[in-house]
């Protein structure tokens, strides 16, 4: 099958801490792709990497045939207009409205007529289901509206890679639920590939193709969602039964706190 | 020992992270310089002046006015002393045109706009519209940093004139019309003594070289900030704070290299 991106042997630093050591994934065309993980490990910062906007210390990241990191800078942002990304906050622009953020793309890459560009955007938007959500301002959507009307921003350029960033956090069951049969729906409708980098276990290996899971500043498993719920690996069946304690312990890295409270000064 | 050691690593550290700072700065001001707007953005860039520019005209206005009347007064109680309030005209004018107008100007468009542009920037950094930009293959520099700093370094100047001339208006109110000073005499010495050259482009280009300062450090306060809320209120802050401190400085130097030897 062949692979939109493909990263090995990838090692990233962030000042003097080590974020990945020596990974390796890669991304099968027209699947969704899960990207599992604890909060805080730089789940986001391995889309950034994929979208070059992060260099990482070594290794390689290839997006459809060509090192995103050794290409030149032209020929990066061509690269990015077949990449979408939607951030977690949804980032829109916040003096422009839902039609305006959506029309952006359109307007900064095509040559196209208004009136095409105006149809294309309520096109867009009735696949998020917000068309009629087209004048109003990103501050007086909720935070679900908000996420798709990035979305639909996201598929404006019809774009061969989706990366979602948390699409699930602090979401409603129902906002959940319509995004999640929104990413499943465009992946399969605009022949996407998709990567959701995500804590929320269920909702995702409801959708994915293939999943991996992310810890301690490498890949702890990977496989498709039946073979990650079979796992017999500590750390996955930590992570999938969300125990508090285990291969990923409880207390941040400290001396013994015998030791910390009979310090004499 | 290590005390002595651990110095001379943190003044090693602080140093290297200042040049860091400065290049990743000019490297920034780079980018700017030589990406000017795109005919399809020259609006972004009008739209700018009129944020950074024409919002900050009723501050610029006020304060010379003000400046202007402060001035003659002052001018006033000293040279009637020496017979001498015929000169109120061209001491006025020459104090605005070579340093109050340029100076105050910068001072406080680094107070009321370069403030603004660091706070809008950080925010955009800290609500990744700047990352989503990029992802969406649209240079932040050229979008974004670009109109503003054209739109800054486009406005400064016009906004020194103006503040001069209001300024030179003030004095006469106070000087000639409250005081009593010959209108003519306010008028025709200035004019005798105003030298285009020395004087009023010597001001603009003062005024210029602070627009430059101010705007560089505001965006790129804004850009580097760290996107947290305390990041871009420091970020903020320290933009006020540089830029004032350096126009200042550049005053002094300007003002050497231009009147100081002759």
């Amino acid at each position: 099958m062949t692979k939109v991106v493909e990263i090995t042997n990838m090692h990233f630093t962030r000042g003097e801490r080590t974020i990945y050591e020596n990974i390796s994934l890669s991304v099968a065309k027209g699947g969704i792709t899960a990207i599992m993980g604890p909060s805080g490990i730089g789940k986001t910062t391995l889309l950034k990497i994929i979208g070059g906007q992060l260099v990482p210390n070594s290794g390689d990241v290839i997006f459809q045939g060509e090192n995103v990191h050794k290409v030149s800078r032209s020929r990066l942002y061509e690269m990015r207009r077949k990449m979408s990304m939607l951030f977690q906050s949804g980032a829109l622009f916040t003096n422009m409205s839902v039609f305006d953020n959506v029309a952006f793309p359109l307007r900064e890459h095509t040559k196209l007529d208004e009136s095409i560009i105006s149809t294309i955007v309520k096109l867009k938007l009735e696949a998020v289901g917000l068309r009629g959500a087209l004048g109003l301002m990103p501050s007086e959507l909720s935070g679900g509206m908000a996420r798709r009307a990035a979305l639909a921003r996201a598929i404006a350029l019809d774009p061969d890679l989706i990366m979602y960033d948390e699409p699930f956090a602090g979401q409603d069951p129902i906002s959940m639920g319509v995004l999640v049969e929104l990413i499943k729906t465009l992946n399969k409708a605009l022949d996407l590939t998709s990567i959701v980098v995500t804590h929320d276990v269920s909702e995702v290996l409801e959708i994915a193709d293939y999943a991996y899971i992310m810890a301690n500043k490498t890949i702890i498993g990977a496989g498709t969602p039946e073979e990650i719920k079979n796992s017999d690996s500590p750390l996955v069946r930590q992570f999938l039964n969300g125990d508090a304690d285990g291969p990923v312990p409880f207390h941040y890295n400290a001396e013994s706190l015998q030791d910390d409270l009979l310090a004499v000064n | 020992m290590t005390q002595l050691a651990n110095y001379f690593a943190s003044i090693g550290r602080t140093t290297i992270e200042k040049v860091v700072a400065i290049g990743q700065a000019s490297l920034m001001l780079f980018g700017a310089l030589f990406a000017f707007p795109k005919v399809k953005n020259i609006g972004l860039t009008i739209h700018q002046i009129y944020v950074v520019g024409v919002q900050s005209l009723l501050i610029i206005m006020v304060s010379g006015l003000f400046i202007g009347m402060v001035m003659a007064l002052q001018g006033y109680t000293i040279l009637v002393n020496y017979g001498a309030e015929g000169s109120l005209g061209p001491m006025v004018a020459l104090s605005l045109l070579r340093e109050l107008g340029p100076v105050v100007t910068a001072l406080l468009f680094a107070g009321r706009a370069g403030s603004a542009l660091t706070a809008e920037i950080g925010l955009m950094k800290a609500t990744e519209q700047l990352s989503s930009l990029e992802m969406m293959a649209v240079d932040p520099l050229r979008r974004v940093i670009a109109p503003r700093f054209w739109a800054g370094v486009i406005s400064m100047p016009m906004l020194a004139i103006i503040f001069s001339a209001i300024g030179i208006l003030g004095g006469h109110l106070v000087g000639v019309d409250w005081l009593g000073v010959d209108s003519g005499s306010y008028w025709s010495i200035m004019q005798s003594t105003v030298e285009w050259d020395k004087d009023v482009v010597n001001g603009i280009i003062k005024s210029i070289v602070f627009a430059l300062v101010v705007v560089w450090i505001a965006l790129y306060k804004g850009y580097s900030c760290v996107p947290t809320s305390e990041g871009i209120s420091q970020a903020t802050t320290q933009t006020v704070v540089y830029s004032s401190l350096l126009i200042l400085g550049l005053d002094f130097i300007l003002t050497a290299l231009m009147f100081g030897i002759s």
